[in-house]
């Protein structure tokens, strides 16, 4: 059990969570990489997708910290540190990021220079997508990322030593260049490891809608990661219900986002009806994927609003719990409704998906927990962490 | 002219909020408080109960979602059946944008209207502002009126409490 000083919140005890993650996340990684001799070509698919659920999330929390900043949210102050440590799972994210390039043959049709000669589009499209640029692309965005999460939490962690307000203002500045930065890196990076399985077909919304959902699923994670720490009796009387209200709402207006912005991609195709851009939905309609289709539309969205909406269901953190459970497994299920598909007709659940997504998940949370453990659970000397202590809805 | 209401102020928003718990406690009912600004925990200090608005807009805007799909449905199926882009009749994609703008137009005029039936308005005049001591909660006080209508009230019982708690500037307002 971990435990934390009641005056001064750093750790006097770290608990076992950081081991059992890492063992978890050792073992089931292993697991997916003996997997990968069996059959390369699932195991890549299976990796992508486990890559894409969880870069979206610590994304999200980057985000998070950022928009605080920003907005100089008072609220969020007293879970602004977790949010912090979560992004600092990034380099853990790159590493993870390397098989997708030895995979990049099995998973991306345009990087075959044969099919590339034969095709217009794909030879029309070769300047942007060619092997090359996508590496290099691809370590830009994490370059970007892991500066903003590094030196915001840098920054944060400092103010706890000195308490200068001037660490505030700094961080809000910075914030505020990267939110643009951000908005840039992570389109871009949905575009690359996402939409470009299909390189013909193209969706301007395509970005927004894996922002959208990784959002949501990091307020649902750092929801859950709150109440494993309040059920150890740790931040009791700073992270309250209100802040749980406060997360339960979050919840409520991005799942109608991501139901906004999926709807808004999807209807826009319906009406224009034009087959290039139809056939990106017809292959997540046949062949067994309607199912998991009305599975995104129920679970992601109806019944998170309709429970949701309800005050009660914000202020009772058994039911916050659920949903955010449910989200957090739903947003897996959608980057797997948006990877899948391209590897032939017919949904093809693969045991690897399970273990890599369990696998990098646990060197995630691992990360998480050694960057958080090692610091104060909230800015200890943030001038606003009196009143988010105190905060009601 | 008929009493109304005895009104008094206090010093700051946590005096009025103290106040406020004591002049719940005390059994009064009818009574209310008046500040230049809305004062955090006021609600619970006056033992207020949710507001049941939401559920008039949720309502509403359920309302709104089921006539905008109702209509379409009738219109495009029944009433004037026409082939667009060779898509089905019945093409629910196509209602949903209208659903959405009726389901958001309803529930708004839901939340608005609803607040005012809730709050008795619109209504042109209110016996409180015959209240010299009124004017200054759109400024800097904070007070507190507790009306006659209320079972407890007693002139000088009642202005005896006041005082007892804090108020200062107790003024009887009469006026209908």
């Amino acid at each position: 059990m971990a435990a934390l000083d009641t005056q001064t919140y750093t750790f006097t005890d770290k608990g076992r969570f950081g081991v059992i993650a890492l063992g978890t996340g050792i073992l089931f990684t292993a697991l997916t990489v003996v997997g990968a001799f069996t059959d390369s070509h699932m195991f890549f698919a299976s990796w992508l997708t486990s890559f894409a659920f969880w870069t979206t999330i610590v994304l999200g929390a980057l985000f998070f910290v950022m928009l605080q900043h920003v907005t100089a949210a008072v609220w969020s102050v007293v879970t602004r540190r977790a949010a912090e440590a979560l992004s600092l799972a990034l380099p853990v994210l790159l590493v993870c990021f390397i098989p997708i390039l030895f995979g990049m043959h099995d998973l991306f049709h345009w990087s075959h220079a044969e099919e590339v000669a034969s095709d217009h589009v794909l030879a029309w499209k070769a300047p942007y997508l060619n092997t090359t640029f996508f590496i290099v692309r691809g370590l830009l965005f994490f370059a970007v990322w892991i500066v903003l999460a590094f030196v915001l939490h840098r920054r944060s962690v400092k103010q706890d030593v000195d308490g200068d307000p001037a660490h505030t203002y700094a961080m809000r500045k910075i914030s505020a260049g990267g939110i643009f930065l951000f908005a840039f890196t992570v389109t871009f990076a949905g575009v690359d490891w996402l939409m470009s399985l299909n390189p013909h077909w193209y969706s301007t919304m395509f970005g927004v809608y894996i922002f959208v959902g990784g959002f949501l699923t990091s307020m649902a994670v750092l929801l859950l990661v709150f109440q494993m720490l309040r059920r150890q009796g740790m931040l009791e009387g700073v992270v309250t219900i209100e802040h749980f209200h406060d997360f339960g709402r979050l919840l409520f207006a991005f799942t109608v986002f991501w139901a906004y912005i999926g709807g808004s991609q999807y209807y826009l195709i319906w009406y224009a009806n034009i087959p290039e851009e139809t056939v990106w939905f017809l292959a997540r309609w046949d062949n067994g994927w309607k199912a998991v289709s009305m599975a995104l539309i129920f679970l992601h969205f109806i019944v998170p609003f309709l429970t949701l909406l309800f005050f009660r269901v914000k202020r009772n953190t058994v039911l916050l719990r659920v949903i955010a459970s449910l989200l957090v497994v739903m947003h897996f299920v959608d980057m797997f409704w948006l990877v899948m598909p391209t590897f032939g007709p017919g949904v093809h659940f693969s045991w690897m998906h399970l273990t890599s997504a369990i696998g990098i998940g646990g060197l995630v949370m691992w990360m998480f927990w050694v960057r958080y453990t090692a610091h104060s659970a909230v800015p200890a000397s943030d001038p606003k962490l009196a009143d988010s202590i105190a905060h009601r809805v | 002219m008929k009493t109304h209401a005895l009104i008094a102020a206090f010093e700051h928003p946590g005096a009025l909020l103290d106040a406020a718990v004591r002049v719940r406690e005390a059994g009064y009912t009818h009574y209310d408080c008046h500040s230049p600004f809305p004062i955090h925990g006021m609600d619970d200090a006056m033992g207020l109960k949710r507001s049941p608005v939401g559920f008039i807009a949720g309502g509403m805007a359920a309302l709104g979602a089921t006539i905008g799909f109702s209509l379409q449905t009738w219109v495009t199926t029944s009433a004037y059946p026409l082939v667009i882009s060779g898509k089905p009749m019945f093409s629910w994609q196509a209602y949903i944008i209208i659903t959405f703008a009726l389901f958001v137009l309803f529930g708004a005029f839901g939340a608005v209207f609803g607040m005012f039936g809730l709050n008795r308005l619109p209504r042109l005049h209110h016996p409180i502002f015959h209240s010299e001591l009124l004017a200054k909660a759109s400024d800097d006080g904070f007070l507190i009126s507790i009306e006659a209508s209320d079972a407890r009230f007693n002139e000088e019982e009642t202005r005896a409490f006041l005082a007892s708690i804090g108020g200062t500037h107790i003024e009887l307002v009469r006026g209908e």
